[in-house]
C-alpha cells in the first residue's frame, strides 16, 4: 500500500518533469515563448507625430486622436455583439482583435439576466455646449504664454483630464453629464517646465492637478466642485523619455509621464524590463504609479513600485525635493520618499524617477493553469506567470507543481494560461460592453492577513449580495473575487462586483452604496482601505479610522509645510 | 433598525402573530411507529462541510485556540502538554453529544405516547417553522427557547423532528448527567453537557467554547441553549446569562461567519408539570436531585391533564443587524483570533443588550391562557383581604375587562372567541382544580390545611407556620401563572405606581420616580438596560391609548375611568414593593452583623413568616426566595449592601443602614425620589 502510493507519486513527479522539460526545450524565440507585450495592444505607433522626441511613444497630446472619450482604451478596440448575436472584439491591436468570443453571450445573459434586446447605448459625441466655460486666470495665462509651454482650453482636452475610470465617472460621461472640469490643460516637456509652471501657479494662486495616464480608480482626478480658483491640469504625457540607462547599477533615469507600455518596450530594446506591470500598464504612467503606490502582477519577483524606485526628483510649491545620492537603501530618519509614494498628486509632483530594471537574460515565460477538482462550478483556477532565467523558472515551476500536486491540482496548459493573462488587459473593455446592456460594475481591492483571506472573501461577497437585495436590485449580482498578490504575511484580494440595473432609477447611487457597504465589510474583517488603488476622494471618509488621528495629523502637517496655499488642490487623501 | 428586528411595534396591539397548528392531532390519528420511522431528510446549512460527530471532536482537539490554551496552561502549571491533552480529551468526552438518529426515533415514539396522555394539544406556529427552515439554510442558527420545564428541550427536538428540521445540539446542565440512562439517551438525542460552574477554569472554558463554536461555524446543527440559564421557577423570565451568547456571537464578530441567526422560541404551558415542585423549592424545601427514578416517580403526573402547550418560533434575529452601528468589528483585527481575550466593555454591553432584546422577544410571543388572568385577579382579591374568595359572576366580569385591557397592552392572549366567557372561565378553573375551587358560587384558592399535601410526603404537623407554608405553596403556584402576565404590564405598572407615589402630577417628577422604581426592580423583571426613556414613553403611550391618562407638556392627569386600570396596575407591583421593603426592614432591624450570603435566605424567611403571622404583611408570596434574592442583588448593585469575603467560599454582608433605610422609605412613598441619597443611585 505504502509503496504503491509512493510509486504513483513517483510517476506523477516524472510526468511533471517531462512537462517542464518540454517547455524548456522549445527554442526561446519560438511562438510559444510569449512576451507580456504580446498580450497587450500591438502596433502601437503614434498616430500623430508631434516632433522627433516622441517617436515611438503611444500617447499624443490630443488623446482624442486615439482614445475613447467616454470609455476604456483605444477608440478602435471594443467588444460588441454582432448581428448574429456573437461577441467580437474589434480593431487590430490585441491578440483578441477580430476574433469571435463564442461563450460570452451565454455567460453574459446567464450571469446578469441581461438581454441583447435591452440596450443602453452611450451618447456618441461630446456635446461641447454642455461643458462649462473655463475660468481662466488671465495673468497666469499671459505669463505662461511667454514660457512657450503648450496649453489648451478646448472643451475636449479639458473633459479628457477631468476624470479617471471609476464607474460613476464613466457612467456620467456616457450620459453626457459633465461636472466641474479643469479650466485648462498644460503639457510640460521637461523638469524645468514643471518648475516654471509651479512657480507661476504659486504666484497667481492657481490650482494644479497632475495628470498621468488618467487611469485612476479613486476619484483622484475629479475636480473638487468647491474649488473656485482656476484649475489647471498638468498633463505629463509628453515627459516620456528615458534619460539614461546605467548598466552597472541596473538603474534607469526616466521622466515621470512615460506610460507603462512605452517604458517596457524601450527597456526591452536594451535588453531590460520594467518589472512593474499593473493591469493598466498600457495607459498608466510612471508618475501615476509613484503617486498611488501602485502594484503589479509581477511584484513577487520584482517588488512593488516602492521597491523599484531608487531616486525621485519632485517639484513642490516649497521647492524641489530630492536625495543627494542613489544608494540602494539609506538610514537617514524616515524615508522622505515615503511622503512622495502614495501622495496622490497632493501638492507633490514627482518629476523624474530612476527605476530599477531587471536583467532579461534568457527570459522565458510560461503559463500554466491549475485545476483543483473537476467540477467546473467549483473550480479554482490560477493563472501563473513565471519569469526569470532558465534555472529560476525551472525551479519555481517545479515548486508550484509540487504544491499543486499535493492538493490534487494539475496543469491546464499554456494556452489556458495565456488566455487568463490576456484577459487582464481587456477586462476594462468588457465593462464598457456591459454598460451597453444595463450592466454596471467595478472591481476594488484590499490587502489582508492570510488567516482572514477566506473569511473576508466569503463575507464581502455575501454582503454585496445582501446589500443588492436590500436596495432593490432585481437580478442577482455578480459577486466574486480573486487573490492577485501574495506576501509572506497576507494577500491582496480583488473583488468584482457587477449587476444588471434594469428597474433602478439611480443605478450609480445604488452601486456606490453597495461598494461603500462592501468597504465597511472589508475594514470590519481586517482588510486594508486599499492595497494599491489609493484613497483619492472615494475612500477619504475612512482615513481617520484607518490611520488614527495622529496619523492624519502627521500627513496634514507635511501638506501644510510643503503646500500651505493648497496649490496642488485635488483634495485627495486628507 | 436593529431594535425593530427584534421586537415591538409602537402599538403592541397591532403586532402581527402567526396562526398555530396542533401537531398532536395527526399523532392521534396515525401510527406513532410509522411516524418514528418516517423518512427524515432535513434541509441543511448551505455552507455545511459534512462531518461526523466523531470528527467534531478531532476538529476541536486540533483547533489553534485549544492549542494555544494548552500551551499556556502548561507554562503556568508546569504540567506537560501531553498530560493536559489527556485532560482535554476527558473533558470533551464528558461534554460531547452523540447525536444519533435511532435514539431520536425512539424518543419520537415514546414522547408521542407520553405527550398524548399529558397534553390536549401541542400548538406550533407553522410560519415560524418555515422561517426557521429558511434560516437554517442561510446561516448558522442558534435556537433560544424559554425555559420553564424539563420538558423544554425534548419538546423542541420533538417538534423539529416532526417538521423534518435539523435536530439541534443542546447545551444541558450537568445535573442531567446524574440520571444514568436518561443522561446517555439525552446525549444521543443531541444534548451536550456543561458543568454548572467552572469559574476560572481556562482549559474547560476553552474546550467548551471551541466545541460550541466549531459546531456553529460548520453549520453542523443548530445550537440550542437557554438564555435564562436555568428553569424559571416563577414563570417570570430570568435575567439572561451571557456566557453562551458570548460564545455564539464570537464567530460573527470575528468574521468567521457572515451572520448568525438567533431564533427566540417561546414555550408556554397551560399547566406546568413542575408547578407545585417549584413553589416548594422557592419556599425552601430543597429540590429533589434530578434522578431517573425521580422523574418517573412522577407517575401520578401521567394521570393528570396538563392542557395545551404553545410553541412560538419567533422571527430569526440577525446577529449582524443587532451589531450594526453598535459594534466596531475592526477591534478584532489587531490580535490573532485564536488567542482568547476578555471581551471589551463595548462587546459586553452589546451582548448584554442583545440578550435582553432576545428575552423580550421570547416574552412577547408567550401565549397567555385565560387562566393567567384569573390567577391575577384571584390573587389581587385574596390580598385585598377577601378570604372567602370571589363571586363567580364578578370574576367573569373582571376577567372580561382584564382580557380587553391586556389585549390593548399587546398580550398574546389565547381566549377562545366563539365560546361564552363563563364557559371559558369554568373550563380554565376546572383544569386548575388543584389550585382553585368553586363553592357556593364563589371562587376560592384551595388554601385550607392539608388540602394540597402531596402523596408520599410526610403529613406536616399543623403548626401555624406549617399552615402558612402550605397556603404559600398554593399562592406561589398561582403567582407563577400571574407572573406570566407581568411582561405585558410591568412598564405601565411602574408608571402607575410612580403616579401613585408622586405627590404632584409633574411629568418630570413622575419620570424620576418611575426611574427609581425601574432601577430598583431591574433584577426582578426584564427591563433592558438603558431603555428607561423608551420604557417610560411606551408606558405613557399605552396608558393614554387606553384612556387611563391624559398627558400634556408637563402634566400627567388620571382620567375618571382610568382609576380602575391604575389601581389594577399599582396592585400588580405592590407585592414586589412590599417584599423589597420587607427585605430592607430585615436588613435594618435584625442583627445582620456577620450574616453570610448563605444564611440570608433562611434568616429572612423566618423574619417574613413572623410578619405574616402577626398580620403586618399581607403577601405570602414574599416568602419566595427568588424575590428575596433579587432584592438583595438589587441592594448590592445599588451599593446599599456590600459583600465582604470571609473565606474561600463564604461572603458576609455589610449593610449600609442609612441607605437601606432611605430606600425602604422611598419605596413606601415616604421620601420623594429627589432625595439626594436616592438621586445618587
Ligand atoms: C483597468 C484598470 C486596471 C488597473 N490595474 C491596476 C493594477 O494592476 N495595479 C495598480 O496599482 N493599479 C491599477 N489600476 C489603477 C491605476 O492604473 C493606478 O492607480 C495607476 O498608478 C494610475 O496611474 P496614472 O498614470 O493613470 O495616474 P492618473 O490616473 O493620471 O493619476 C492618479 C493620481 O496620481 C496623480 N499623479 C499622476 N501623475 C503624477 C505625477 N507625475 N506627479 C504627481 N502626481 C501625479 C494624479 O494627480 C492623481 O491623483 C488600474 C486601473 C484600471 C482602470
Amino acid at each position: 500500500m505504502a509503496s504503491n502510493r509512493s510509486s504513483s507519486r513517483h510517476q506523477t513527479a516524472r510526468h511533471r518533469l517531462s512537462v517542464i522539460a518540454g517547455h524548456l526545450q522549445r527554442p526561446a524565440d519560438s511562438n510559444a515563448a510569449v512576451l507580456a507585450v504580446e498580450c497587450k495592444a500591438q502596433e502601437n505607433r503614434p498616430t500623430v507625430k508631434t516632433g522627433d522626441r516622441s517617436e515611438g511613444r503611444t500617447v499624443p497630446r490630443r488623446r482624442q486622436e486615439i482614445m475613447k472619450w467616454n470609455g476604456w482604451g483605444y477608440s478602435d478596440s471594443r467588444f460588441l455583439f454582432n448581428k448574429k448575436g456573437q461577441a467580437e472584439f474589434t480593431g487590430r491591436r490585441y491578440r483578441l482583435s477580430g476574433m469571435i468570443i463564442p461563450n460570452l453571450k451565454d455567460w453574459f445573459e446567464g450571469t446578469f439576466g441581461a438581454n441583447l434586446q435591452h440596450k443602453t447605448p452611450a451618447i456618441p459625441i461630446l456635446n461641447s455646449s454642455a461643458v462649462q466655460r473655463p475660468t481662466l486666470n488671465e495673468v497666469f495665462v499671459e505669463e505662461l504664454k511667454s514660457t512657450g509651454i503648450p496649453f489648451s482650453h478646448e472643451a475636449e482636452d479639458r473633459v479628457f483630464r477631468s476624470h479617471g475610470h471609476c464607474l460613476h465617472e464613466i457612467f456620467a460621461l456616457r450620459e453626457g453629464k459633465i461636472g466641474r472640469l479643469p479650466d485648462m490643460v498644460i503639457w510640460p516637456n521637461s523638469h524645468n517646465d514643471v518648475v516654471k509652471i509651479v512657480e507661476l501657479a504659486c504666484k497667481h494662486n492657481v490650482c494644479l492637478i497632475p495628470y498621468g495616464g488618467g487611469t485612476s480608480v479613486s476619484s483622484a482626478l475629479e475636480c473638487p466642485p468647491e474649488e473656485t480658483r482656476s484649475i489647471v491640469s498638468l498633463d505629463t504625457s509628453q515627459m516620456n523619455r528615458i534619460l539614461w540607462i546605467d548598466e552597472k547599477n541596473l538603474t534607469a533615469h526616466v521622466e515621470s509621464g512615460i506610460v507603462g507600455q512605452d517604458l517596457e518596450r524601450l527597456l526591452n530594446e536594451s535588453g531590460y524590463c520594467t518589472g512593474h506591470e499593473p493591469d493598466s500598464m498600457e495607459f498608466s504612467s510612471l508618475g501615476g504609479w509613484v503617486a498611488t503606490r501602485a502594484s503589479g502582477m509581477k511584484k513577487n519577483i520584482y517588488g512593488n513600485i516602492e521597491d523599484l524606485v531608487v531616486h525621485i526628483k519632485m517639484v513642490t510649491p516649497r521647492g524641489v525635493i530630492e536625495k543627494s545620492c542613489q544608494g540602494p537603501r539609506m538610514s537617514m530618519g524616515p524615508d522622505i520618499h515615503h511622503f512622495i509614494l502614495g501622495s496622490e498628486g497632493h501638492a507633490l509632483k514627482p518629476q523624474v524617477s530612476s527605476i530599477f530594471t531587471s536583467f532579461l537574460d534568457g527570459l522565458k515565460t510560461f503559463y500554466i493553469t491549475k485545476f483543483k477538482g473537476f467540477d467546473p462550478n467549483r473550480l479554482c483556477v490560477a493563472t501563473l506567470l513565471f519569469e526569470g532565467d532558465r534555472e529560476r523558472v525551472l525551479q519555481h515551476e517545479k515548486q508550484v507543481y509540487d504544491i499543486a500536486a499535493k492538493f490534487g491540482g494539475l496543469a491546464a496548459g499554456e494556452d489556458n494560461g495565456q488566455r487568463g493573462y490576456m484577459l487582464t488587459f481587456v477586462i476594462a473593455y468588457l465593462r464598457d460592453l456591459g454598460m451597453d446592456y444595463y450592466v454596471i460594475g467595478e472591481s476594488f481591492e484590499t490587502s489582508v492577513p492570510w488567516d482572514r483571506v477566506l473569511d473576508i472573501c466569503r463575507n464581502v461577497k455575501a454582503r454585496i449580495i445582501r446589500e443588492c437585495k436590500d436596495r432593490g436590485v432585481q437580478f442577482p449580482p455578480l459577486s466574486t473575487c480573486r487573490v492577485t498578490q501574495t506576501y509572506d504575511a497576507g494577500a491582496c484580494v480583488y473583488f468584482y462586483f457587477a449587476f444588471n440595473y434594469r428597474g433602478l432609477s439611480d443605478p450609480v447611487h445604488v452601486y456606490e452604496q453597495v461598494e461603500r457597504a462592501a468597504r465597511e465589510e472589508i475594514l470590519a474583517n481586517g482588510g486594508s482601505l486599499s492595497h494599491h488603488h489609493g484613497v483619492g476622494k472615494l475612500r477619504k471618509e475612512w482615513m481617520r479610522e484607518t490611520v488614527s488621528n495622529v496619523g492624519v495629523g502627521m500627513l496634514k502637517s507635511v501638506k501644510d509645510y510643503v503646500d500651505p496655499n493648497n496649490i496642488f488642490g485635488n483634495r485627495n487623501l486628507l | 433598525m436593529a431594535s425593530k428586528a427584534v421586537y415591538s411595534h409602537r402599538d403592541p396591539e397591532l403586532k402581527k402573530r402567526d396562526e398555530f397548528e396542533d401537531i398532536l392531532e395527526e399523532r392521534r390519528t396515525t401510527s406513532d411507529l410509522r411516524y418514528a420511522l418516517k423518512c427524515y431528510t432535513p434541509v441543511l446549512y448551505k455552507g455545511l462541510t459534512p462531518c461526523k460527530t466523531s470528527e467534531l471532536k478531532n476538529m476541536v482537539l486540533q483547533s489553534d485556540q485549544l492549542h494555544y490554551v494548552i500551551n499556556q496552561v502548561s507554562k503556568e502549571t508546569g504540567t506537560g502538554t501531553d498530560e493536559i491533552q489527556v485532560e482535554v480529551e476527558a473533558i470533551l468526552e464528558e461534554m460531547a453529544h452523540r447525536l444519533q438518529l435511532s435514539t431520536v426515533r425512539f424518543f419520537a415514539f415514546t414522547l408521542s405516547k407520553i405527550f398524548k396522555t399529558l397534553f390536549s394539544s401541542i400548538c406550533v406556529n407553522e410560519e415560524g417553522i418555515q422561517r426557521l427552515q429558511q434560516a437554517i439554510q442561510e446561516h448558522p442558527v442558534v435556537l433560544l427557547p424559554s425555559h420553564r420545564s424539563y420538558m423544554d428541550f425534548l419538546l423542541m427536538s420533538y417538534i423539529l423532528y416532526t417538521y423534518d428540521l435539523a435536530l439541534p445540539v443542546i447545551a444541558a446542565g450537568m445535573d442531567f448527567m446524574g440520571m444514568k440512562i436518561v443522561g446517555e439517551m439525552l446525549r444521543m438525542s443531541g444534548a451536550f453537557f456543561i458543568r454548572r460552574s467552572f469559574g476560572g477554569d481556562k482549559l474547560y472554558w476553552a474546550v467548551f467554547s471551541e466545541y460550541v463554536k466549531i459546531m456553529l461555524k460548520n453549520g453542523f446543527a443548530p445550537v440550542e441553549f437557554f438564555l435564562e440559564g436555568t428553569r424559571s421557577r416563577t414563570a417570570k423570565s430570568l435575567t439572561p446569562k451571557l456566557g453562551l451568547l458570548n460564545i455564539v456571537m464570537d464567530p460573527f464578530l470575528k468574521g468567521e461567519v457572515f451572520d448568525v441567526s438567533l431564533v427566540p422560541v417561546s414555550i408556554s404551558y397551560e399547566r406546568t408539570l413542575e408547578e407545585a415542585l417549584y413553589a416548594r423549592e422557592l419556599l425552601g424545601v430543597p429540590k429533589p436531585k434530578e434522578s431517573t427514578s425521580g422523574l418517573f416517580k412522577a407517575r401520578k403526573i401521567l394521570s393528570e391533564d396538563y392542557g395545551s402547550i404553545h410553541v412560538y418560533f419567533g422571527q430569526p434575529v440577525s446577529a449582524r443587524n443587532l451589531a450594526e452601528g453598535r459594534v466596531n468589528r475592526s477591534q478584532f483585527n489587531l490580535t490573532p483570533r485564536h488567542i482568547p481575550r476578555k471581551p471589551a466593555e463595548e462587546i459586553q454591553d452589546f451582548v448584554n443588550d442583545s440578550a435582553f432584546r432576545l428575552v423580550r422577544a421570547q416574552e412577547e410571543s408567550m401565549v397567555l391562557k385565560p387562566w393567567v388572568l384569573l390567577a391575577t385577579l384571584l390573587l389581587q382579591n385574596q390580598s385585598a383581604g377577601n378570604k372567602r374568595g370571589m363571586p363567580l359572576d364578578e370574576l367573569t366580569e373582571q376577567a372580561v375587562w382584564l382580557r380587553d385591557l391586556s389585549r390593548q397592552f399587546g398580550a398574546f392572549l389565547h381566549w377562545p372567541e366563539h365560546i361564552p366567557p363563563s364557559k371559558v372561565i369554568s373550563s380554565s378553573l376546572s383544569l386548575h382544580r388543584s389550585l382553585v375551587r368553586i363553592s357556593e358560587g364563589r371562587v376560592q384558592l384551595t388554601l385550607e390545611k392539608g388540602g394540597r399535601a402531596e402523596p408520599g410526603l410526610r403529613p406536616p404537623a399543623i403548626t401555624p407556620e406549617n399552615e402558612l407554608l402550605n397556603q404559600a405553596v398554593v399562592i406561589l403556584s398561582c403567582a407563577s401563572y400571574r407572573n406570566q402576565t407581568l411582561h405585558v404590564f410591568i412598564r405601565s405598572s411602574l408608571l402607575a405606581s410612580a403616579i401613585h407615589y408622586a405627590s404632584v402630577n409633574k411629568k418630570q417628577e413622575i419620570f424620576n420616580t418611575f426611574s427609581f422604581l425601574r432601577n430598583m426592580f431591574s433584577n426582578e423583571f426584564i427591563l433592558r438596560p438603558g431603555a428607561e426613556v423608551q420604557d417610560f414613553e411606551d408606558a405613557c403611550y399605552l396608558l393614554v391609548k387606553s384612556g387611563t391618562l391624559q398627558i400634556n407638556q408637563q402634566e400627567v392627569l388620571v382620567t375618571e375611568r382610568g382609576q380602575r386600570t391604575l389601581a389594577f396596575l399599582t396592585n400588580i407591583l405592590d407585592p414586589f414593593v412590599q417584599g423589597y421593603q420587607m427585605v430592607c426592614r430585615f436588613l435594618c432591624e435584625e442583627e445582620t452583623e456577620g450574616l453570610t450570603e448563605k444564611q440570608f435566605v433562611p434568616a429572612i424567611r423566618k423574619f417574613i413568616i413572623k410578619h405574616l403571622l402577626i398580620g403586618r404583611l399581607k403577601y405570602a408570596e414574599v416568602l419566595s426566595s427568588d424575590l428575596q434574592k433579587n432584592a438583595l442583588a438589587a441592594l448590592l448593585r445599588l451599593g446599599a449592601v456590600q459583600k465582604l469575603r470571609r473565606s474561600e467560599e463564604e461572603w458576609t454582608l455589610k449593610v449600609n443602614t442609612v441607605m437601606v433605610n432611605s430606600l425602604e422609605d422611598t419605596l413606601g412613598g415616604k421620601l420623594p425620589t429627589q432625595n439626594p441619597l436616592v438621586a445618587r443611585l
